[in-house]
């Protein structure tokens, strides 16, 4: 017994330390370009950062890249992230969590045929259908004179539809445990379809509606491609800008270097917020490809 | 300050008006007969989704598919022609030999580890796990620009003479070699692995997780009986544990496949699809947004959809396997 509990502790160190290996691994090259966003120009391209790790108190801090970066451009592009973000996350899951109350509850002719539709979309990549939509666009703005390219607009019609598939899913996923009995009581009660739906079915999903809604908040906040087809250059996203500013880091890596931590924050407070509904998503199979 | 009001403003307008549209069809629905509003009050709830992906997804995708047989301004049909003009063209086959390459590595890496990462988190007590798996789940909530910023520094090259910077070729030379410009070096797809190795950075908290939920609901009896039959760690992994999460395992691979499929922005970001690092969905990209040929940007995504579409067949039959468990 004594020797069994001697190898499960040498077992538990041994594992301990290859999981600190790989969590180094792991986390060096954020780090590095971490402490780079945090040097002065002039001593981090004579000096590499670990050299500023080793020895913290000698070293220049500064928040410097951190000003220019937001000056550059990057706190407008704050904005604009936000604008396609917040509406982006909303309004998919508002259409989702109404389509899968149809396909949960509801009877109807094609219900299979729709369904199976969907679940075959999901793989779709979403280059596919990018050229015609914009075409479309632009047809639009020709023939009705309705602005949509390089707008917030196109980004939340199109980062919805994209959504469409793995939302109403999910979301049904969901429903399809609610307790049926419930929604039958309502229904004799003399509840009508749209008042089962928002005062009984919308409240009880809230914990599916959360878990979908991180991943759709995360997903949209880091598209590149959308944001930079819809909405472009005028109300340009912060990836779009920190891309750019990629492009010219030639000039030294501290703006790129505080330009990518400026484009984290947001992201990084909701991941560590609200890690626990990350996980419980993914393990209700909301992942995003 | 004006834009932060002009955002706001469209925020509010954005969710405003999608909600009066189901009230209003709602509303246009009680106005019928009780008899048809009964019947017909899934339209309410599910039209705006039907036409959203009616009209973004399932039209521009056959939209696509009609473009791959016309010219660069789809003015006139031309057969064939795009497709004859990509399989005979070195450069392109180069692409799909990229994408298979991406596709025959990535997944399968992202598996092993996250399945390495679950096991060993799973024997290190509550505390520690909690710790590791959020540092190696990190990456998860990085934009793919943003990780592609963070390894170009680590893979960064200075002209000789100039004080190294990057951490690699700092390494490198610290073992007695000369720095190289990693990412412009194409022998042996050197430099798509690097780029590989940043896709298999994001994606393996993702696997790790969803793994090491199989992995505790793994009845412990079946491990103890092994480990009193005298297994060694390995065996008891190897025997007992892998066969019962193996299911798990196939679907994070799948899910990950489908992915590197579509992989795009990290070879924007990185190489721009120079020096031979060029994938089909950057591709896509280039023919359109460079050149601006539509027709052959349709094809190139055409080929994609299709070498998607056996995964389709595989995600159905996912599906279908646990409506059958409900």
């Amino acid at each position: 017994m004594i020797k069994v509990m001697h190898l499960l502790r040498r077992m538990n160190l041994g594992s301990t330390i290859m999981l600190i290996i790989l969590v180094m691994l792991w986390s060096t090259p954020t780090v590095g370009l971490l402490i780079t966003s945090l040097r002065p120009r002039s001593v981090a391209e004579i000096s590499p950062w670990w050299e500023a790790l080793l020895n913290p108190i000698g070293t220049v801090w500064t928040l410097d890249a951190y000003r220019n970066s937001l000056e550059g451009g990057m706190l407008s592009s704050l904005i604009n992230t936000i604008a396609v973000t917040v509406p982006a996350t909303i309004l998919p899951l508002m259409i989702a969590a109404n389509a899968a109350y149809a396909f949960t509850f509801l009877k109807f002719k094609g219900k299979e045929l729709f369904f199976s539709t969907l679940v075959a979309l999901m793989v779709i990549p979403v280059q596919s259908s990018l050229i015609p939509v914009l075409r479309g666009m632009v047809w639009a703005q020709r023939t009705f004179d309705i602005q949509l390219t390089g707008t917030y607009v196109s980004a939340w019609l199109v980062h919805s539809a994209f959504a469409m598939p793995l939302a109403i899913y999910t979301l049904r996923n969901f429903m399809m445990t609610l307790p049926n009995s419930l929604i039958e009581a309502a229904k004799v009660d003399g509840a009508s379809y749209y008042q089962i739906f928002w005062r009984l079915v919308l409240p009880m999903s809230a914990p599916a509606i959360a878990s979908f809604a991180i991943f759709q908040f995360l997903w949209v906040w880091n598209d590149y491609l959308i944001a930079f087809i819809f909405v472009g250059e005028q109300k340009s996203v912060m990836t779009y800008q920190l891309l750019r500013l990629l492009g010219q880091y030639g000039e030294g890596w501290q703006d790129v270097a505080a330009g990518s931590f400026i484009s984290l924050i947001v992201p990084l407070i909701v991941f560590f917020s609200l890690q626990r509904f990350i996980v419980r998503g993914l393990l209700a199979g909301s992942v995003k490809g | 300050m004006s834009d932060i009001i002009f955002g706001l403003v469209s925020i509010v307008i954005g969710i405003a008006a999608s909600y009066g549209l189901y009230w209003l069809l709602n509303f246009l629905l009680s106005m019928l007969p009780e008899r048809i509003s009964r019947k017909a009050s899934w339209l309410a709830f599910l039209t705006p989704a039907a036409v959203l992906v009616l009209l973004v997804l399932i039209v521009p995708l056959l939209q696509t598919v009609v473009w791959s047989f016309m010219d660069d301004r789809v003015k006139a049909w031309v057969g064939f022609k795009n497709y004859v003009d990509l399989f005979t063209d070195k450069r392109f086959l180069g692409i799909l030999l990229n994408n298979f390459l991406w596709v025959l590595v990535v997944p399968a890496i992202t598996v092993a580890i996250g399945t390495a990462v679950a096991t060993l988190t799973n024997q290190v007590g509550p505390t520690r796990e909690r710790v590791f798996k959020s540092l190696i789940f990190m990456p998860m909530a990085i934009s793919f620009v943003a990780a592609a910023t963070i390894w170009s520094y680590f893979y960064s090259y200075v002209p000789p003479g100039r004080p190294e910077v990057g951490l690699l070729n700092s390494l490198v030379r610290w073992i007695g070699f000369d720095a190289q410009p990693w990412l412009t070096m194409d022998q042996g797809r050197l430099n798509s692995f690097l780029l590989m190795a940043v896709v298999v950075w994001l994606q393996v908290g993702y696997s790790m997780v969803v793994i090491s939920a199989a992995i505790k609901n793994v009845p412990e009896e079946t491990i103890e009986a092994a480990q009193l039959d005298g297994a060694s760690a390995w065996q008891v992994f190897a025997g007992v544990v892998l066969p019962q999460v193996w299911g798990t395992v196939m679907s994070v691979f799948v899910t990950v496949l489908i992915l590197v499929m579509k992989v795009f922005d990290i070879v924007l970001s990185m190489t721009r699809g120079n020096f031979t690092t060029s994938v089909l969905a950057f591709e896509w990209y280039k023919q359109f947004f460079e050149n601006s040929n539509i027709g052959p940007a349709s094809a190139v995504v055409t080929v994609l959809v299709l070498l998607i579409g056996p995964l389709m067949y595989l995600q159905i039959k996912t599906v279908q396997q646990q409506e059958a468990l409900r």
